[in-house]
């Protein structure tokens, strides 16, 4: 089977399409052409960036360029987070929770997959690498913030309920266990269901444009497998990394609330 | 010995407060809304941060953990707050019927909504939930603050026995000067700056 090269002109036929859609929001006064164009022209740009800088990083397999645009995925990633937070915590807190959550379960899991299961030489060859590290952040960025975000959110809005737990006797594990459990499943739910669903209602992203890029059904099959069991433990971990963490700044060492001294609302 | 001693409390630039509960005395706190009131409870509850020393028959509140020592030390907050859809789910142990008598309610009530309970009834339970967890001092804020004249008499007697009974100790925040005179042994007024006046 060989590849199909997609030319310019193939995708402008496609966009085509997006244009129809945008005429018809015209027409019908949606009011979303403007977001719609400017969304498709930023896919356009983006990503024909992104593959001039892969390019000239794949063909180096330096070390520290591929560490470097780890780093610069790995900010993108925790300023993602960061904005998305309601109630978010004062001070450098703010951005660091979430990063280093997802750094700590991101990194390794992807050290892991790429040096004992795949064994790529060297380990961090930007081949596999970069867009390995892209998928594992992508989906653990979406559940760290959906976690914390309910986490927080949840802990502000009930305080009193939290903190008549805490007069009672209980610990803060006790008196924020029922919010915390919420907001892990929050934060898992969305991955478990994609695992779930694959196969059955969708082929998954990479598989299917594994698929269309004319490699082997088999191949692409056993590494979408690989990636969903990467991408849902790296969620998992970084959620509950991060609502620990979170948990950490809620309460002081004597078990007290201090909420409304160390978050702030947005 | 000593029930409970506070010594140079002071918390959000207020204080710092000294005084000490002998075994089965009720203090009495009164003073405008605002003066502090609540915030002393819930410092001496260790709820809230604070400066100072704090002992409990004689042993520092430091050498209990934060949720040990409010075990020991509980605070009734003026309005409590209720997380489970019945009454039971908020109970350490079922009480005795004779126990729920006291309060004015029956086996019954351990199955009632919580979202159906009057404000009366839920202070009651409040106190009922509190006691069951049997502490040493009771921080009461305004505990009788939304019942009827005869529950105030049957919850006022209750509080009393307990304290004397279990030879607890307990500070009582209230606006009647009628129940600081039937209830405490001690009155102490907090003062709009903050400062504690001894009434008697």
């Amino acid at each position: 089977m060989t590849i199909i090269h997609l030319t310019p002109l193939h995708l402008g036929l496609a966009s085509l399409l997006v244009f129809l859609l945008a005429f018809l929001s015209f027409r019908n006064r949606l009011q979303i052409e403007k977001p719609l164009l400017v969304a498709a022209l930023r896919t356009v740009v983006q990503l024909s960036l992104i593959g001039l800088v892969l390019r000239a990083v794949f063909a180096s397999t330096n070390p520290y360029l591929v560490m470097f645009i780890w780093m610069l995925m790995l900010a993108a990633a925790g300023r993602e987070v960061m904005g998305r937070q309601k109630v978010q915590v004062q001070g450098s807190g703010r951005f660091f929770i979430g990063t280093s959550s997802m750094m700590v379960s991101s990194f390794s899991i992807m050290v892991l997959i790429l040096a004992l299961v795949i064994k790529v030489e060297p380990w961090y060859k930007p081949q596999y690498a970069i867009p390995i590290l892209g998928m594992l952040l992508g989906n653990t960025m979406n559940g760290v913030a959906l976690a914390m975000n309910t986490f927080s959110q949840q802990v502000w809005q009930r305080r009193a309920i939290v903190e008549q737990k805490l007069a009672l006797g209980m610990s803060a594990d006790e008196a924020a266990r029922e919010i915390w459990q919420e907001s892990c499943k929050t934060g898992m739910i969305p991955i478990i269901n994609s695992m779930a669903a694959a196969g059955l209602v969708s082929l998954p992203g990479m598989m299917t444009g594994q698929i269309l890029g004319g490699n082997d059904v088999a191949d692409a099959v056993n590494y979408q497998i690989l990636i969903m069991f990467m991408i849902s433990s790296g969620t998992g971990f970084g959620v509950l990394l991060s609502l620990w963490l979170l948990r950490r700044r809620m309460f002081d060492e004597r078990d007290r609330l201090v909420i409304k001294q160390n978050f702030s609302v947005k | 010995m000593e029930k409970l001693t506070i010594d140079q409390l002071s918390f959000h630039g207020r204080g710092p407060y000294s005084f000490a509960l002998t075994s089965g005395q009720i203090l009495a706190i009164s003073g405008a809304s605002g003066a502090g009131k609540s915030l002393l409870l819930r410092a001496i509850a260790d709820l809230e941060p604070h400066q100072g020393e704090m002992a409990l028959e004689g042993e520092d509140y430091l050498n209990f953990s934060g949720p040990d020592w409010r075990c020991r030390v509980m605070y009734l907050p003026s309005e409590a707050q209720w997380w489970k859809e019945t009454v039971r789910e908020h109970l350490i142990t079922e009480p005795e019927n004779s126990e729920l008598e006291l309060f004015g309610f029956t086996a019954a009530t351990l199955d009632w909504e919580i979202s159906r309970l009057s404000s009366g009834e839920k202070q009651r339970l409040a106190i009922l939930r509190l006691l069951q967890r049997r502490p040493r001092v009771l921080l009461l804020d305004e505990p009788t603050a939304s019942l009827d004249q005869q529950n105030i008499a049957r919850i006022e007697k209750m509080l009393q026995n307990y304290v004397w009974q279990e030879k607890a100790a307990a500070i009582w925040v209230s606006h009647d000067p009628l129940q600081i005179e039937r209830i405490a042994d001690r009155h102490y007024e907090i003062l709009p700056g903050g400062e504690l006046r001894t009434v008697r």
